[in-house]
């Protein structure tokens, strides 16, 4: 490591909530997506989930909308170094989506994919026990399309390119298979509180 | 069981340059060897770096400062320059308001300074001169797309290539020197004489997709993230396809 001549960093709070290397970005809700933002009505949004499952099954609006709702309260950290406290995420639950199609006992892994073509790859243990949401909604309103809405994952425990936006199903594999940006440099896991941002980290 | 995964649409191509793990995971030590400035806001740094694996134009690198207690802050920044053997890269930073990277960029850095960076990551906003490019950026949004109309200069590329470039002012409007007939600036706060004032629109847009080139043009966006829904919207709207449009948030 390389000391940087006159560089001190903005003053530092020891905020134990936030992964090293992130900020808080308070109110704001960057946007970083490579592709067209889509126009995507609820109407014409569905959800596959496929792969090593015993029944295969796409959900349309309305069928997600009917399974037993479960909310996200908590923060989210992007890559590019910001972090979102106390965001309000409410949809349900992937271990309801999963409860129905059954992954195989071989199933370790499974990569998202958008209603764009956007990719992104995860462990199946990142997934499941409440730890993973599809999400429709943001503080009470739905989505914005910006933000991947009508419906986005949510996995806020790792970054936030692992959310993948505008979610069009999850295929379940027994290997691992990088998405779009772990094919273009970025880590496999990206487990903000081990800083795994980059492929090598 | 190894089931290929089938995309959906034809956007999911993945980069289209291959990313080497090994360039994108090593920290090399960047010498500033020169300081241009460009405009009252924005600056070019350019550095030696004598390990860097080379670029296509397009791609960004990470910048990270370490402070003497160990803290360090890590930032992207498009390379400006065209791929080229002089060992350097050039990078052109905007001075962000109470920004603590581009705020030591511009207020301590000196020529002899040392930075780490990793890089090239990312081939998706790439361009390695091979198909015809319409490139449409604001601000410092440019950064990218100039390195893609330098090298075409340099290698002389006969692929059509046009970019509309957005500024508040011709002051603010970044390598206002170098730009040529392939560009057409637009000024949303203050302009030449005769020239209007206003927000990059659909006259701007439609014209260069009137005259596709063989084959149809393929977009790259770059600016703020509410330049880059507009200009992506102009650009859909005018019947550009959505999977033939890339683009790069600055945030
Ligand atoms: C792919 C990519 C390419 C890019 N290329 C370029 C380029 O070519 N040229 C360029 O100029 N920029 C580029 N950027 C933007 C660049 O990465 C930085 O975001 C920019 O330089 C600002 O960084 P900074 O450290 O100066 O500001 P930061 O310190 O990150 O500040 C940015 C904003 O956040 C606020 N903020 C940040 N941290 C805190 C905090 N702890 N407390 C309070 N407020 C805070 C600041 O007040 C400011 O408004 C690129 C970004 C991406 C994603």
């Amino acid at each position: 490591m390389h000391i940087t001549r006159g560089f001190t960093g903005r003053p530092r709070v020891d905020d134990p909530g936030l992964p090293p290397g992130q900020y808080d970005a308070g109110d704001d809700w960057p946007v970083l997506s490579a592709e067209v933002t889509p126009d995507l009505a609820p109407a014409d949004w569905t959800f596959r989930v496929d792969g090593l499952v015993a029944e295969p099954r796409t959900w349309d609006w309305e069928e997600a909308h009917r399974l037993p709702p479960s909310a996200y309260e908590g923060a989210i950290h992007c890559v590019t170094s910001w972090s979102k406290f106390g965001v309000r995420f409410a949809g349900v639950s992937l271990d309801a989506f999963l409860d129905v199609v059954r992954p195989h006992g071989s199933a370790t892994h499974a990569v998202a994919y958008s209603h764009t073509g956007y990719t992104t790859n995860l462990p199946l243990a990142d997934l499941t026990g409440g730890r993973a949401w599809i999400a429709w909604e943001y503080d009470g309103r739905p989505l914005a399309p910006e933000h991947g809405g009508p419906a986005r994952l949510l996995v806020p425990h790792l970054y936030f390119w692992k959310s993948a936006k505008w979610i069009a199903g999850l295929r379940i594999l027994d290997h691992d298979e990088p998405g779009f940006w772990e094919r273009n440099g970025y880590h496999e896991r990206g487990n903000p509180w081990e800083e795994q941002r980059y492929s090598g980290d | 069981m190894t089931e290929t995964f089938v995309p959906p649409t034809r956007f999911a191509v993945p980069g289209r340059i291959a990313v080497s793990e090994q360039a994108a995971s090593v920290w090399q030590t960047a010498t500033l060897t020169e300081i241009r400035r460009e405009t009252p806001r924005a600056s070019t740094y350019r550095f030696a770096v004598p390990g860097w694996p080379g670029h296509v134009p397009g791609q960004h690198l990470m910048v990270r400062l370490t402070a003497e207690d160990g803290y360090t802050a890590q930032r992207h920044y498009s390379i400006a320059s065209a791929p080229d053997a002089s060992g350097h890269v050039e990078l052109t930073l905007d001075h962000v308001e109470g920004g603590e990277v581009s705020g030591w960029f511009h207020t301590v850095a000196r020529v002899g300074d040392r930075v780490e960076v990793r890089g090239p990551v990312s081939g998706f906003f790439a361009w390695p001169g091979d198909r015809p490019a319409l490139l449409i950026g604001a601000g410092s949004g440019v950064v990218p797309l100039m390195s893609m109309v330098r090298h075409h200069r340099a290698r002389n590329l006969a692929v059509p290539l046009r970019m509309l470039v957005s500024a508040r002012s011709p002051e603010e409007l970044i390598y206002a020197r170098e730009l040529g007939a392939e560009t057409t600036p637009v000024f949303t706060r203050r302009a030449p004489e005769g020239v209007p004032v206003g927000r990059m629109a659909a006259a701007h847009v439609a014209p260069l997709l009137a005259e596709q080139p063989p084959g149809g043009w393929e977009a790259y966006v770059c600016g703020s993230n509410s330049f880059a829904e507009h200009a992506s919207r102009l650009l859909v709207t005018a019947g550009q396809p959505v999977d033939r449009i890339r683009i790069e948030r600055f945030g």
